[in-house]
């Protein structure tokens, strides 16, 4: 069955969550465009999630992106809607084109929308057992042809499609967030996957215009892979570090570090916050699960057990959780054992400042480096200035540095990626990061 | 019309800050002054500089699209905000798309001609910054022909619209040459906006203008033939200046030297439901503003200052051709020689123009007498040239090339 005839019945299960809403757009959208393409064929998105009010909140959501991306499409609708004489200017066409995109689009709390289609997306919860029923449902409900592609970002896949008799019938499409903006697209094949599934997937990432890595289906794979080990890297070195600096110092030496050091677009604890404590937990349960690699740290469990979540509200602004944000700057930081933010008031903060030692070059940073054409050789240089000034800044910058590019190297020999260069395509791509961390800086 | 019946002056001239991408006052995001404010704010202007607002007999106010762009219409009767003295006295609004201001002027010279008044208060008004550029397309498409041109007009219609002439143009005398053209029109626009506080692009830094304006036209994101700096600005802002008699002036307790003399007038307007007669020559505009001149008894070397109506950097060149400074496709070499510069023997859209001041389409026909008028009455601050001649011309265009209307001052 080809892309174009599965594209007529599609699903998306968790469809108001918050992947599940942008690959819900990205759909919408396509859909809509092949309607009017296709005036003979029929259309039907369904968008199954678990409350009203959610799902009421996705169909406006979608009605006010699909006018943002019309009003950017304008000669591409002109063109299509050349032969409607009722059409005429831009603004009735962009409102033409709203309609249609809600014209597809069915929503409901029942599975049961499902059952004529023959792709489904699943970006429901990270949880073992609800993904396997959901699969389950699908595979009672829907005809034999009908493939998933599932959002899962730890769990091996195998184990959810050969617990609901899907086996060869589930692929990783692995959006990065938000996925109508990124442009990653980690696609985890597992060790049996229909050759038609496959080759569907490579087709519709083209067609959605992604970029695509393939990784391999062991637990994690290639994002969370690295971003566990990494995070786990920064509390063990704020354990370490904690014994003379203090807890709430060492937190800001490592935060720091791995944010302006290594020129990241963030701190590896402001990463943390910002995907949540309590889902870093839950990826790291998965992962250790199904990996003897030591991914666990009691640090976490401690911060979910004082109630120190991270996150973010439903409008989008930080939470706290290891540190305190106020209009998005780092204000404080946590101290479990005091059970309370101590605040960077210019003191402490400072002493630690003057502790790390100067940045080896002030001028540099995550933000000035954008689109540089000269980056690499900027890059270059500014590494080397790491071993000549040897502060506690560049030492803890350096061991960062080099965990990370271990961490990504074993993700290259355990077989998760298949290639250096997919692990750097992931954090450039999908993190942001500046250069990937495969490399031969700070060797 | 071959001469005037009676001698007419512009005084007591004031426009506002062009708002629009390009000034730091502008964010997107926040709330803006309406259509009220920069109708008070001229307002205030012309009404400081005159004695006894009382002496004000009339006004006329020139906008284009506030219907849709603010959901405004009776601006005659909005106009009367603009000082207490105006209240009961007679006001009207008029509406020629882009030449709006032109029209605006032209409907005071005929009240002053007439007799029934000594001195009219002329204004032009648009706020254009209410809506996106998309929605702002359509909006400005009805300056065309809605029924028989709209739907099959590009998304942005107008800048469509001069771009075929643009390519037109290049096809008879070079490509690169007339590509060449419109980008030293751009940098000497940007260059004068540099020195006009008012303008929309004063604060423009970019340093190499001209490699800037010569980036490549892109069909897939804006138009086959031009490219965003040969473009004028979306804007908003007003402009007021008085046309009055002689006994108008003084009464208004201004002094000859104050004052500009109207010495010539041409209006003309073409058929809005057929093309333009050949793309590379703006016909209308070389007919009203050769009756302008013919009233005027004037060559055109007499002119000292020329504002036209450069909504577009091709437009620009077009309306030398038309003022008959250049040959047809010679207004390449023209601007290469820098005649239109502030230095040039024909120093032209002093304060920046369209693409460099700013497009309030309402106001612009009048900002330009406005302009004029600071130049010859010596009030055009770091933007005053030193004046040759005596004379000064205005070309004030709606739409394709469909209303004109151009004025010839005097010293
Ligand atoms: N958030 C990210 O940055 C990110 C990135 C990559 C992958 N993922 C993965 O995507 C998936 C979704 O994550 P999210 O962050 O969007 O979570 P989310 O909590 O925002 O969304 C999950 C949605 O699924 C719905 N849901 C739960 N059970 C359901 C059921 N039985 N039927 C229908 N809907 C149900 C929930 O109501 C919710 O709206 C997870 O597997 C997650 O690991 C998340």
């Amino acid at each position: 069955m080809d892309l174009n005839t599965r594209l007529q019945n599609v699903t998306v299960i968790g469809a108001a969550g918050k992947m599940g809403s942008g690959i819900a757009l990205l759909l919408a959208l396509e859909l809509a465009y092949r309607a009017l393409e296709n005036k003979d064929r029929t259309y039907i998105l369904n968008l199954v999630d678990v409350s009203d009010v959610s799902l009421q909140g996705l169909v406006r959501y979608l009605r006010e992106q699909a006018v943002k991306d019309a009003e950017k499409q304008m000669s591409r609708l002109r063109r299509l809607y050349a032969d409607r004489r009722d059409l005429v200017e831009n603004g009735e066409m962009i409102e033409a084109f709203a309609s249609e995109v809600l014209l597809h689009v069915r929503t409901g709390k029942t599975m049961v929308l499902a059952q004529d289609s023959t792709l489904v997306f699943e970006a429901a919860f990270e949880k073992e057992e609800l993904k396997i029923g959901i699969y389950k449902d699908l595979a009672a409900l829907c005809p034999r042809e009908m493939y998933i592609l599932t959002n899962t970002s730890s769990i091996p896949l195998h184990v959810l499609s050969e617990a609901a008799g899907m086996t060869g019938r589930v692929i990783g499409y692995h959006f990065y967030n938000p996925p109508a903006v990124q442009k990653l697209l980690e696609i985890i094949t597992p060790d049996v996957c229909d050759t038609e599934l496959q080759e569907l997937a490579g087709e519709l990432a083209k067609v959605l215009r992604k970029t695509v890595v393939s990784s391999n289906d062991i637990a994690g794979f290639i994002g969370n892979g690295h971003f566990m080990r990494d995070g786990l890297h920064g509390i063990r070195e704020v354990e370490r570090l904690a014994g003379e600096h203090g807890f709430t110092k060492a937190v800001y030496f490592v935060n720091k570090t791995s944010r302006d050091w290594l020129l990241r677009p963030m701190g590896i604890f402001q990463l943390i916050d910002y995907v949540g404590i309590d889902v870093f937990q839950l990826i790291l349960r998965v992962m250790d699960k199904y990996l003897n690699d030591g991914l666990h740290s009691p640090l976490i469990d401690r911060y979910l057990e004082l109630g120190v979540k991270g996150g973010q509200t439903s409008s989008g602004t930080q939470k706290d959780g290891f540190l305190k944000y106020e209009k998005g700057a780092i204000v404080g930081i946590y101290d479990p054992d005091k059970q309370a933010y101590v605040p960077l008031d210019g003191t402490w903060d400072k002493e630690a400042d003057a502790q790390l030692g100067d940045h080896p070059d002030p001028a540099l940073s995550w933000k000035s480096l954008q689109g540089d054409p000269d980056l690499e050789t900027k890059l270059r240089s500014y590494f080397s200035n790491f071993e000549t000034k040897p502060t506690l800044g560049a030492r803890l910058a350096t061991d960062y540095f080099r965990a990370s590019r271990a961490a990504s190297q074993r993700l290259v020999e355990a077989g998760v990626a298949k290639h250096a260069e997919d692990v750097n395509k992931v954090l450039t791509l999908g993190f942001f990061h500046l250069y990937g961390p495969i490399n031969d800086h700070l060797d | 019309m071959t001469k005037l019946p009676k001698p007419l002056y512009l005084a007591a001239g004031a426009y506002t800050m062009s708002l629009g991408t390009g000034r730091p006052e502008f964010n997107p995001r926040v709330a803006r002054p309406g259509l009220e404010h920069y109708i008070q704010e001229v307002g205030r202007e012309v009404f400081a500089q005159i004695d006894d607002p009382d002496t004000i007999d009339e006004g006329v106010i020139g906008n284009f699209m506030a219907a849709r762009f603010n959901k405004q219409g009776h601006l005659g009767s909005l106009m009367t905000i603009a000082h207490p003295s105006l209240e009961y006295k007679p006001m009207i609004r008029v509406e020629g798309a882009c030449a709006s201001g032109g029209l605006a002027l032209a409907t005071a010279i005929k009240s002053v001609l007439s007799g029934l008044a000594e001195s009219v208060l002329v204004m032009g008004v648009e706020v254009q910054n209410t809506v996106k550029a998309v929605y702002g397309a359509d909006i400005l498409a009805g300056a065309g022909w809605f029924a028989g041109e709209r739907k099959e007009g590009g998304t942005y219609f107008f800048p469509q619209k001069f771009s075929d002439r643009a390519g037109a143009y290049g096809q008879k005398y070079g490509v690169e040459k007339s590509r060449e053209a419109m980008a030293r029109w751009y940098a000497t626009a940007v260059e004068n906006a540099r020195l006009n506080p008012l303008a929309q692009e004063h604060f423009n830094k970019v340093k190499d203008l001209l490699s800037q304006g010569l980036t490549p036209p892109d069909s897939r994101t804006f138009c086959e033939h031009i490219n965003l700096f040969h473009c004028s600005k979306v804007s908003d802002g007003a402009a007021a200046i008085v046309v009055c008699s002689k006994e108008g002036y003084k009464r208004l307790g201004l002094k000859r030297k104050d004052v500009i003399k109207v010495v010539g007038y041409g209006h003309a307007s073409a058929n809005l439901t057929t093309p333009p007669p050949d793309l590379t020559e703006l016909t209308t505009s070389r007919r009203a503003s050769a009756a302008a001149r013919k009233m005027a008894r004037i060559a055109k070397e007499d002119y000292g200052v020329i504002e036209v109506h450069d909504c577009f950097s091709i437009t620009g060149m077009l309306s030398l051709e038309a003022l008959d400074l250049a040959a047809p496709g010679q207004s390449i070499d023209f601007i290469a020689a820098g005649e239109n510069k502030r230095t040039g023997r024909f120093p032209t859209n002093t304060g920046g123009g369209l693409v460099g001041y700013g497009h309030p389409t309402g106001a612009t026909g009048v900002r330009m007498a406005v302009d004029l008028w600071k130049q010859l009455t010596g009030k055009a601050g770091d933007y005053q040239v030193p004046l040759k001649k005596e004379h000064g011309i205005m070309i004030s265009m709606g739409g394709n090339d469909k209303t004109v209307v151009s004025l010839v001052v005097k010293r």
